[in-house]
This record gives C-alpha cells, structure tokens and sequence, in this order.
C-alpha cells in the first residue's frame, strides 16, 4: 500500500477536474456549512442565555401556578390548579429558614403609559410588587424611591417607571410627583429604575411597577401570583427550594405521593429548559444533515463511477506494472476520501464565517464548535470511505488486459 | 531457462461463441534470447504475449518462469511476478498522461514499496539509461512519440526485470524513430536482458535472434536469424 503515491495521485486528479470536484462535493460543503453555521449560533446563543440569566442571580427562584416554559396551549392539569396565593408567600417568609426575602408580584403585560399628550405602545410590562421586588429581580432605583411597606398596606396608588417608559412618557423635565394614567387608573410617580438592558434582545425597561394591593385592587384578587423567593446564599439555594416545596405542600395541602400542583424554577432552570429546546434544534438538524450527507455521498459515488470508466486505462497501466487489487482499492478509496473530506472542510469553514458574519450584523453571537468541526469532517471523510467502496471495489477488479485495450 | 511453456491452450467464452485463441503451443526460452513473435491479426500473437507477460493464464497446459508455475496463480501473484519479472513496453507507450517522466518511470517501483528516496535515484537512472534525463520533468504530452516511448523503456527497465516483452514498439512511430527505438534495444539486450519483440514488420523481426511465426493459435514455423539478414 503507498499512501504518498494515493494522497499524491488523488489530489492530481482533484485538480485535473477541478469543476467537477466542485460540484460533487457541493453538497456536502452546503450540508456541513449549515450544520456548522446553525451549531455555532446556537452555541453562542447558549453560552450568551448562561451569561444573562446568571444576572438574574443563582441564589434566587420563582414559584408559579404553571411552567414558565410551556409550548402551545396551556394543559388542563394546570389551569385547573389551585392559585398560588399572598398567603403563601407569608407562610414562606415565616417559616422558611434558609429564605432571606419573599416577594411576591403580579404581571400585566400590554399595558399602555400615559401623560399629559405622551403615551407609549400597549407593550409595557406592569408588576403589582412589594420592597422585596427590587432586590429580587436586581431592580435599582435611579431617582427617587421603591416601593415602601406603607405603599402596600395603604394600597397606595404610587409608580415606579423604568427607562424606556420615562424617555417616551418625559422626553423632557422631571417625571418625579407627576400623575401618570396606566390605561385607565391615575399613579402618582415617586421613583424611576436604572437602566436594565436586554435579555434575549427584549427591553428590561419597558417596564413599570405598583404596588401589590393596588394591583389586586385594579385587576382583581382572583389571580394566580408568582413568588420570587431569595435564599441567603447561592449555596442554600437547595434547602431553600426544599423548605419551600415542604411549605407549599402543607399549604395547598398536597397529599403525600402526590406531585407539586406548582412550579418552582430557577435560572438553572430555565438554562436547562433552553438547553433542552437547542439540543432538540440540533438534533433535528444532525437528522437532516445526515441525509443530505448521504445524497452527497449517492453523487460522489456516481462521480467515481464516471472517474474509474475514464480512468479505465490508468488502472490498466497500473496493474501491468505490478499493482496488486489492494493498490487499486486504496487508491480509488484515498481519492473519495480526499475528495469528501475538501468538502468538508471548506463547509466547515465556510458555516464559520457565515455565522461569524451573522454575529457580527445581528445581535447573535457566534462560538467556534470545535468537537462538531471535527466530527463533521470525519463524518464527510466516512461519507466518501463508505460511498467510496463500490467505485473503488470496482476498479480494483477490473481484468489489466482490458483495461489497457479501452479506449 | 527463463520461460518453458508446456502445451498451452487459451479458450475465450464470449456468451455462446467459443474462440481457441491458442490451441496447443510449447516454447522455450533461455536467459538474453532476443525472440520475436510474429504472425498476423487474429493468430494468437496478442493472446500469446498476454500469457507471456503473466497478464493472463493459459486455460490448459503449464507455465514456468523461473521455475515458478505461473498457471494457477491468482490476480495479486501474477501483479507481484509482473512488478518483480518483466517489463513492458507498448504501442501506445501506455504513459500516465498527468505524471511527468521520472513520475511514470518510479511506478513499478512505488507498487514493491521501495522507499521514496531510492525510487528516485533508480528512476533518474533509467531515464539516463534511455538518454531522457534532462525530460524528467515533461509530461507525456509536451514529449515527441519516440521520447514516450523511451519513456516507456526506462519504465519497463526500472526494475531490472529478467524480461522486456515489447508489444509493436515502434507501431506508432516513423520508421526513423523506430530505428533509434530498436537500436535502444539492442543495447538493452546487449547487456544481458531478456527481450520478446511481437511485430508483424519483417524489418523489425530482423533485429532479433529468432522469430516464431504464429497462424491459428498454432506455430507455424520457427526461424533462426542470421547477423547477416540483420539491416
């Protein structure tokens, strides 16, 4: 076997045809370029959702009627769950040791802000909160002050605004002691957030926040609420969960066996729910991926067919001299081999820089995929070893008189 | 001895027709012979040469080459005495058409594992040997038909090979050429080496010692030539 004359002579003959090789391997380099490109931005995606949601703090966790993440319409098992409750929120701030505060809140999304001429879309997130609010959910005050203890058992209609709020609401002068209208209730502005950012591209100060009662008292005491608990420490968040969910049971008196009748999450959580929906991504995507590979492979196959007859004489030549079938086989095998694997790894680079480029005009990021690199090319390389044997078994056997005879 | 053939017949099935290329041929030939096969299309001579340079077995009857049994071979053992024992040389010089000259000349070599290094000197060698050295680097297609030719010399000679089997080696070429070509020949046998020219030209049968004369697979005569019918 002479691996130099079959690297040597593949590559040759790679070159000889070079429109032809291009456009056998076509298929492969589109099928690992997009596998690559897709890997690559959801890596970066992941490592970026890992990077955010670790602001939300890794020693705080939410308690909820239903799954945060629930694709398509809600389950029956849910809806018909009991609410979660104020009341419970104070069983677990009484009774919980490991639990350093509990606040619960209550969301309106789509609600519009209003002064004066001002107002802005139907988008802004209003939360019903207690003081509690702000250290949980990492909010801080700019101006002015939080919600206070006296504003929630006063019901007092007072508003904090966040950012985005403020710049359409009070592009100029001081918000501060101003009435604003939140569709139709009238709140008196005592505070204004910092500046949050985004997560996943979505503004964290379109936002504005009331206090709990006052929430209930304009959308009504009958909803379910979420409870946003902080343990004193990330290392007690375990205990804290477990304290919790012990709680809760006794509260909402589960029978022992039974499941929870609610949610806890976390941002570890929510991490492994999202890496769950990218590896189903990729997954899928390996799937299809791997049939294009072997549509490839079906066309290098009859690539090599092609090549062999042409070629009919050269391993007529070959064999006259003295190359055994083996010689024959390696070589036909070494050219598919070298011929999949240039496909590969210019998909490989090609996906790279495409997703590359995405990062650098989106907000997507990018992660070079270093393992899937390789086992793309390795995987391509398989394609042409396997798709390679028929062609090259071929030509292996093909009878040294014959051969030298075609014309 | 270098070749004794014991009665050899080559039968070809081709669907329902049957064709005895060769029916019954028994020779023999001694180390530095210069023989040549003649005889027209169609008399075996093809079929002949074929068995001669181990490219094919004989249907019946027995094959020596150096006392080795050549009949019951297998594919991989008939390439291992082609690459080890003889040298060819074709009409239609039969040169890879993208390898350049030294690349060509080094493939028996590359096919018995000698090291790169070695290969190369042995191939420059040759080439030099055929006075092609400063072509080495020209592919066949930048080369004149008696230049491939004597490419194709140095390759059959690379491996000093115990027989040279030329197949109309100067079919292709002008009658000038193919004199250069046949006075390279005799040199090469002049050194020793085995030679079996097939040809039907009488001019070109004439530089060898003695010439068969096939006709329906069979010999039909042998002669001996004399230094003095040589041109």
């Amino acid at each position: 076997m002479n691996f130099g004359e079959n690297i040597g002579t593949g590559f040759s003959n790679l070159r000889a045809n070079k429109l032809r090789s291009a456009l056998t391997i076509l298929a492969i380099i589109i099928g690992v370029m997009a596998i690559m490109g897709l890997w690559s931005i959801l890596q970066g995606l992941q490592n970026n959702v890992e990077q955010q949601l670790a602001i939300l703090g890794s020693n705080t966790f939410q308690v909820q009627k239903t799954p945060a993440l629930q694709m398509g319409r809600l389950d029956r098992k849910y809806r018909n769950r009991k609410n979660v409750t104020v009341e419970h929120a104070l069983a677990i701030r009484d009774k919980a040791s490991a639990v350093k505060l509990v606040g619960p809140e209550d969301w309106q999304f789509g609600v519009t802000v209003k002064y004066e001429d001002k107002k802005t879309n139907p988008n802004v997130q209003l939360a019903g909160g207690t003081p509690e609010f702000a250290e949980n959910n990492g909010y801080f005050v700019a101006e002015g002050r939080f919600i206070t203890n006296n504003d929630v058992d006063r019901a007092r209609r007072v508003i904090i605004l966040g950012k985005d709020v403020v710049k359409k609401v009070f592009p100029y002068g001081n918000p501060l002691g101003k009435w604003v209208r939140v569709d139709a209730d009238r709140y008196e502005v005592v505070g204004l957030l910092e500046e949050q950012g985004a997560i996943f591209g979505e503004s964290q100060d379109n936002q504005v926040v009331i206090p709990l009662t006052t929430f209930q008292n304009v959308y009504g005491k009958n909803r379910s609420i979420n409870i946003t608990v902080q343990a004193w420490s990330a290392d007690d968040m375990e205990r804290a969960i477990e304290q919790t969910v012990a709680i809760l049971r006794v509260e909402r008196k589960v029978p022992p066996g039974e499941p929870n009748d609610f949610e806890i999450w976390s941002s570890k959580t929510f991490i492994d729910t999202f890496n769950n929906i990218a590896r189903i991504i990729k997954m899928a995507a390996i799937g299809i991926v791997s049939i294009a590979l072997i549509v490839a492979g079906i066309g290098i196959m009859n690539i090599m067919l092609v090549s062999i007859r042409e070629r009919t004489r050269e391993i007529g030549i070959r064999k006259a001299v003295g190359a055994k079938r083996r010689d024959i086989l390696s070589q036909f095998l070494t050219e598919a081999v070298i011929l999949c694997a240039a496909g590969g790894i210019i998909g490989i680079a090609l996906g790279i820089g495409v997703a590359e480029l995405l990062a650098a005009t989106t907000p997507l990021r990018a992660a070079i995929p270093i393992v899937p690199a390789f086992l793309a090319l390795l995987f391509s390389s398989a394609v042409g070893l396997f798709f390679g044997i028929y062609p090259a078994t071929k030509a292996a056997r093909l009878d040294p008189i014959e051969s030298l005879r075609y014309e | 001895m270098l070749i004794d053939i014991e009665n050899i017949e080559k039968l070809y099935e081709l669907g329902a027709t049957h064709v005895h290329a060769i029916r019954g041929i028994s020779l023999s030939i001694e180390n530095n012979e210069y023989l040549s096969i003649m005889g027209p299309s169609g008399s075996g001579k093809s079929t002949l040469m074929n068995i001669l340079g181990c490219l094919d077995t004989p249907t019946k009857g027995t094959y020596l080459f150096r006392g080795e049994a050549i009949q019951d071979m297998n594919d991989d053992q008939l390439a291992a005495i082609r690459n080890r024992e003889i040298g060819f040389v074709f009409q239609t010089f039969n040169l890879l058409p993208r390898a350049n000259a030294l690349h060509n000349v080094e493939l028996p070599l590359v096919y018995d594992g000698t090291p790169a290094r070695e290969r190369k000197q042995r191939a420059v060698e040759a080439l030099e040997a055929v006075g092609l050295a400063d072509r080495a680097h020209h592919r066949p297609s930048e080369m004149s038909g008696g230049e491939r030719q004597r490419v194709a010399i140095a390759r059959a000679l690379v491996n000093n090979p115990s027989l040279i089997l030329a197949d109309e080696p100067t079919g292709n070429l002008d009658s000038k050429t193919g004199e250069e070509i046949m006075k390279i020949f005799e040199k090469i046998h002049g050194q020793g080496n085995t030679i079996i020219l097939v040809t039907h030209e009488k001019y070109i049968a004439a530089y060898s010692q003695r010439a068969i004369h096939l006709l329906d697979g069979k010999i039909e005569r042998e002669e001996r030539i004399e230094d003095s019918q040589k041109t």
